[in-house]
């Protein structure tokens, strides 16, 4: 992936200025200045963000400082609140959903891409995005009616049975849960990770895969040894982006979790995210200081996308430099 | 060209005119439980009274005190009264108070699932609370058993469902919960959301419902107007006269009546665990907030009127959409009370 800089080389204050103005009478700089008030646009917006959450968050911040991090007490009525259970189901909601999500969605992505006709692929992304559109509390009802039902009756059974030997699977089946949470956000990211994914591979160009046949290899060679590794950077962002959408899902996730502000280690357990508490207990906010907590949860939010986030870019430098190396050897 | 403007001319005054009679707007915001009343209510009144308009946003309990103290709506309206402390914040914002008007009332009902269990079981005050705080685990437990002589209860643990988001129908549960029970007033106590000793929490009646039918031995809260209009089975439960008391409109009602006798002025009143032996022990009052001055005299007259209305001809609407209405003794003090609106 080589990126081209091109340096316009100018002839001291006066030639620039000419310059300038010639552009601003061909559109370019007016262009220029107007896309870059959009993209300067998106840096305020997250500043004001920050700042408003900061702001509305004073009591709490003061009250419980570092402590609201690591307790896990959420009682409105003798105002103590603590956001672990919150981070914690947050964390393991996003991790289930990811751990179904991505080979399944990178496989079918791998299929539509490469292996597909065409007119096949066209078809199913037209789905996919359809998928992709469907508003969230369809998929809580979906979650209710169908995997809830599901979730008690067969395969929570059926996980006990087999793999009960580990914490992971123990405890009563309620049917809804960590787990259950965690598949219904499964189910609302597969398509953006197919869709981008799909878009991805499908732009790495002829050369890669005729030069890696001409080469003897096989097709499903040329396609996980050449083409994905060159759409690795593309296939990662299909990920945050499904990631940052199961951290911050709040209506599906309310509808299954159970809503129960505990740390278990069995995923069969009740939880419950930020996302959902924030919006349950928002409007009905009795104190002061139960409001500002609910704003600083948004805040804690926020810091926890953020650092998912920087975690995931070093991921991908990381990992794209040692490709790049043994690319080289 | 003159017959234009003079056709804009009276096409405008029109309009004009048009606009000034239906100038008075008034806004209000608060209590999701009453909305279905309070937006037949203000339809109505719309209709005897078409310059008046009255918008009703029903954000929540929590929500319509908020805006009515910050004075972002002219009215609020909540499930649980206002406490000293927001009462002095608005006191401290304003200058003058804010009064509370019941309006009709609500109650919840305890609804569970046990299979192989259709009759109507009776609950104690015991069994509730027991449940609730985590202490009766079990269905055949003998707090349980001892009133449903006759029923085959079963060894399931039970599984207890509450409401997950703030909500009035939770207020009335732990605020009865809070009565009966000595340890719930002091480990959890009452308000719109608290820290549930046990349970799984699903968001709204209809989530309550649906959790409930769905898992056998589970056990939860609704609120009555649900239950009617979804024909669900619900238990009795035991009042402080020791009578088990089903859960209708003419039992809730009782409740108010047994509470109207020591009504205070303010009428911030919980008449759950109400006397008197026909009285439904779960039930509330859910209340309009109204500021206690206005400076605009035309706003405060229109907002007494309707008021006064809603108290007499208004309550014949109450029944039809399953709301409980005001005892007689009731009406009679709040219209005295709303003299005070100034």
């Amino acid at each position: 992936m080589a990126t081209t800089t091109t340096t316009v080389p100018s002839a001291g204050p006066v030639a620039g200025l000419r310059s300038f103005l010639s552009r601003l009478r061909e559109g370019d700089e007016i262009a220029r200045m107007i896309t870059f008030l959009f993209a300067a646009s998106v840096v305020l917006v997250t500043l004001l963000l920050v700042f408003v959450l900061w702001q509305g968050s004073v009591l709490p911040r003061h009250k419980f400082g570092f402590s609201f991090f690591r307790t896990s007490v959420w009682d409105p009525i003798f105002g103590q609140f603590g956001a672990l259970p919150f981070i914690y189901g947050t964390l393991v909601t996003a991790a289930v959903s990811l751990f179904i999500a991505v080979p399944l969605g990178i496989g079918a992505a791998i299929f539509l891409a490469e292996l597909a006709p065409a007119r096949i692929s066209d078809t199913l992304e037209f789905f996919i995005d359809l998928l992709a559109a469907v508003p969230s509390v369809i998929y809580g009802v979906l979650g209710v009616f169908i995997v809830v039902p599901l979730m008690r009756q067969y395969i929570q059974p059926a996980l006990k049975h087999s793999l009960g030997f580990l914490p992971l699977f123990q405890g009563p089946a309620y049917g809804i849960g960590f787990l259950t949470a965690g598949v219904v956000l499964a189910i609302m990211v597969i398509p953006y990770i197919i869709s981008v994914s799909r878009e991805v591979l499908l732009s790495v160009p002829r050369d890669q895969r005729e030069a890696a046949l001409s080469l003897g290899s096989t097709r499903w060679e040329a396609t996980w040894r050449v083409v994905v590794p060159f759409a690795r950077p593309g296939i990662f962002g299909s990920i945050f982006l499904a990631l940052a959408r199961a951290l911050g899902e709040t209506m599906a996730v309310t509808m299954v979790i159970g809503n129960t502000p505990i740390i278990s280690a069995s995923l069969f357990s009740p939880g419950y995210s930020i996302a959902a508490v924030i919006a349950n207990e928002l409007t009905e906010a009795s104190s002061n200081l139960h409001y500002q907590s609910l704003i600083e949860l948004g805040l804690v939010l926020f810091l926890l996308t953020f650092v998912l986030n920087g975690l995931a870019r070093l991921l991908i430098v990381a990992t794209s430099q040692r490709g790049r190396a043994m690319g080289h050897t | 060209m003159k017959r234009i403007t003079g056709l804009l001319l009276v096409v405008l005054a029109v309009a004009g005119v048009l606009w000034a009679e239906s100038a008075l707007s008034i806004t209000g915001a608060g209590a999701t439980f009453p909305y279905p009343m309070y937006s037949k209510w203000f339809d109505e009144y719309h209709k005897k009274n078409a310059n008046l308009e009255i918008n009703y946003q029903s954000i929540g309990s929590g929500g319509g005190i908020k805006q009515v103290t910050e004075g972002t709506v002219d009215f609020g309206a909540t499930d649980g009264p206002m406490n000293d402390e927001q009462l002095k914040a608005f006191q401290d914002k304003h200058g003058f108070g804010i009064l509370h008007f019941p309006t009709v009332l609500g109650a919840d009902v305890p609804s569970y699932n046990i299979p192989g269990v259709s009759a109507e079981l009776n609950f104690t005050q015991e069994a509730i609370s027991g449940i609730f705080l985590g202490k009766i685990t079990k269905w055949n437990d003998p707090a349980i058993a001892g009133a449903n002589k006759g029923v085959s209860l079963p060894a399931n643990d039970i599984i207890v469902v509450h409401r997950s988001e703030g909500s009035g129908t939770t207020y009335i549960w732990t605020d009865y919960l809070s009565k009966i029970s000595d340890e719930w007033k002091t480990k959890v106590g009452k308000g719109a959301s608290v820290n549930w000793p046990v349970g799984l929490g699903q968001k709204g009646n209809e989530g309550v419902a649906g959790m409930i039918k769905q898992t056998p031995n589970s056990f939860g809260y609704i609120e009555l107007i649900y239950a009617i209009q979804n024909n669900m089975a619900y238990g009795r439960v035991k009042n402080s006269s020791g009578a088990f008391i089903k859960a209708d409109l003419a039992s809730v009602t009782a409740a108010a009546a047994g509470a109207a006798k020591n009504m205070p002025d303010d009428f911030r009143v919980s008449i759950t665990d109400a006397p008197g032996k026909t009285a439904y022990p779960i039930s509330s009052f859910t209340w309009l907030l109204v500021p206690a001055k206005f400076s605009d005299a035309t706003k405060r007259d229109a907002i007494k009127g309707f008021v006064k209305w809603m108290l007499a001809d208004g309550q014949n609407y109450t029944e039809a959409l399953s709301y409980a209405k005001l005892p007689k003794e009731v009406v009679a003090k709040e219209l005295k009370a709303l003299n005070n609106v100034q």
